[in-house]
């Protein structure tokens, strides 16, 4: 097998179940080296009642207990808590290393309203980027690109979902009575913005390895975990392979959203890889919820993993908890349309790898 | 390019097999069981508000009877919805939340409550029917049909 043409610079190619397909020109390099520092100097979340009740309950520290804030409709308070969590961190961020020069935000509602809404109040240019709940790894990727380059000091990244709002748009009305199959999963409402910047200290983004969309064929739109766990193995070999480490050199291998079901269909692929994750891997929507929460396998949405990282790795990341991070966030890219059309699922997943600062 | 679509084919049709081996299944008897006790009292408490109308207005007619007691149902269902229980309720009901009359108002209220945000014109009004219009198509169609079978084959209307 070893002597085939297609196998090479593919992440599948020792895979004997799920080969590889197409045919590469050259081999692709996903992965990006960041060799000037590009620090997390602020991050911060905001979170909803439901998610304050969860595991992590004790280390979310801005808490909306009214997931409508008081505004008129669920799309208001959606872009009021990711103001709230935008303004927190460039206010952080501006006592060490200075104002933030560009934001890059993504969002799940159609055509980035509230990313855009957030923007219009702030003094700033603003690039909107979309891959469903990967999107904070994407606009980690985008920003820590940049400060590499030097073309900024300090850029701030961030996303939001709300449950209310994600459920108009790809289900049904809240209060409709329908029952959701046992492998649902649940969105979160939560806002999380990080802000990067080669100056001052904090957390390192090592490296970014940028995802492929994969598709295995899955039509599901209840079933996200199974759609979106072949991206994450394939972005996971793409890391482990490109960066040459395997999980055994990471303290902490986080999945966005993938939920119980999901990060449990990834371990299989995985080990089918020739990766045993084991106990370093852990998924944030899994982490988020808890079982008696009625959220069946788990948070979803683009929130989801973004509050994980800013409220709990990243601290811990700064005490010296953890000292090597692999953070793939996954997503989901249909739309109701596509899925109603009779489209599959296609998934993508960007990975990056978060150090803590050697001391 | 058959070459090429074929491995694609298998690939997913393996892993579709896998996820379908891993996925959790909700129970088929449990479900059954939580929508006929829940969709049973629903019944139940409809009967027995009929009777009640029954022995409070004697004179009224059978379909008269059968009128308002479904509009005290459909009545409570909305109220229910409004104040947000009942889509708790038929998170463990199921079918039999969703088959009786108190379904349907669940479905079109709950739809006018959401889009009450874009106006009662192209909000409420246009969004109304999102859920249930499937249902209200496909009843008058079918019932069309039904008529003119009814009118072909038996002669009568």
């Amino acid at each position: 097998m070893q002597g085939i043409v297609i196998h090479k610079g593919d992440n599948c190619d020792f895979l004997p179940v799920f080969e590889p397909v197409a045919k590469r020109a050259a081999e692709v390099k996903q992965t990006l080296f960041f060799d000037k520092p590009v620090h997390i100097v602020a991050a911060n979340a905001v979170v909803g009642n439901k998610e304050a009740k969860g595991p992590l309950k004790r280390y979310f520290r801005r808490v909306k207990e009214d997931i409508k804030l008081g505004e008129k409709n669920f799309e208001r308070a959606e872009i009021l808590m990711f103001d709230e969590a935008v303004r927190a961190s460039v206010r952080e961020a501006k006592e060490s290393v200075g104002d933030v020069q560009l934001l890059i935000s993504g969002d799940l509602l159609n055509q980035m309203t509230t990313s855009s809404y957030v923007a219009r109040n702030l003094d700033l240019p603003h690039l909107g980027v979309y891959s469903a709940c990967s999107t904070y790894t994407e606009a980690i990727s985008i920003a820590a690109t940049m400060l590499n380059a030097g073309h900024f000091q300090t850029v701030a990244c961030a996303t939001a979902s709300h449950f209310a709002t994600a459920e108009r748009q790809f289900r049904y009305p809240l209060e409709y009575g329908c029952q959701r199959p046992p492998y649902a999963q649940w969105t979160v409402t939560a806002a999380g913005c990080c802000v990067l910047s080669t100056l001052g200290s904090g957390p390192l983004v090592r490296s970014a390895t940028l995802g492929k969309v994969v598709d295995f064929g899955q039509n599901d739109l209840s079933n996200m975990g199974a759609a979106m766990a072949p991206a994450a193995m394939d972005t996971m070999c793409a890391l482990f392979k490109e960066t040459e480490t395997g999980p055994e050199d990471y303290d902490m291998i986080l999945t966005g959203d993938l939920g119980k079901l999901g990060s449990d269909i990834l371990r299989d692929l995985m080990r089918e890889q020739g990766y045993d994750l084991g106990q370093r891997y852990s998924d944030c929507g899994s982490l988020i919820y808890s079982m008696d929460q009625n959220c069946y396998q788990g948070g979803s949405g683009a929130g989801c993993s973004a509050s994980v990282i800013n409220e709990f790795i990243i601290p811990r990341i700064k005490e010296g908890e953890y000292k090597k991070v692999a953070y793939l966030a996954t997503g989901a890219l249909m739309s109701t349309q596509s899925c109603y059309q009779g489209e599959t699922i296609p998934g993508v997943s960007h990975g990056i790898v978060i150090e803590g600062e050697r001391k | 390019m058959s070459a090429v679509a074929d491995p694609i084919e298998k690939r997913n049709e393996r892993y579709g097999k896998y996820v379908d081996s891993v996925t959790p299944k909700s129970g088929t008897l449990k479900s059954l069981w939580h929508s006929f006790w829940i969709g049973g009292i629903t019944c139940c408490i409809a009967q027995g508000i009929g009777d009640i109308y029954a022995l409070i207005f004697p004179n009224f007619s059978e379909d008269m009877i059968v009128n308002i007691t479904s509009m005290t149902i459909i009545t409570l269902a909305i109220l229910f919805t409004g104040l947000g229980f009942y889509d708790i309720i038929a998170r463990k009901g199921g079918a039999g939340c969703f088959l009786p009359i108190t379904g349907f108002a669940n479905a079109i209220s709950s739809a006018s409550m959401e889009f009450k945000s874009e106006g009662l014109i192209l909000g409420t009004s246009v969004k109304m029917f999102s859920v249930v219009g499937p249902v209200v198509v496909n009843g008058i169609v079918w019932s069309t049909v039904a008529g003119i079978l009814n009118l072909l084959i038996l002669g009568r209307l």
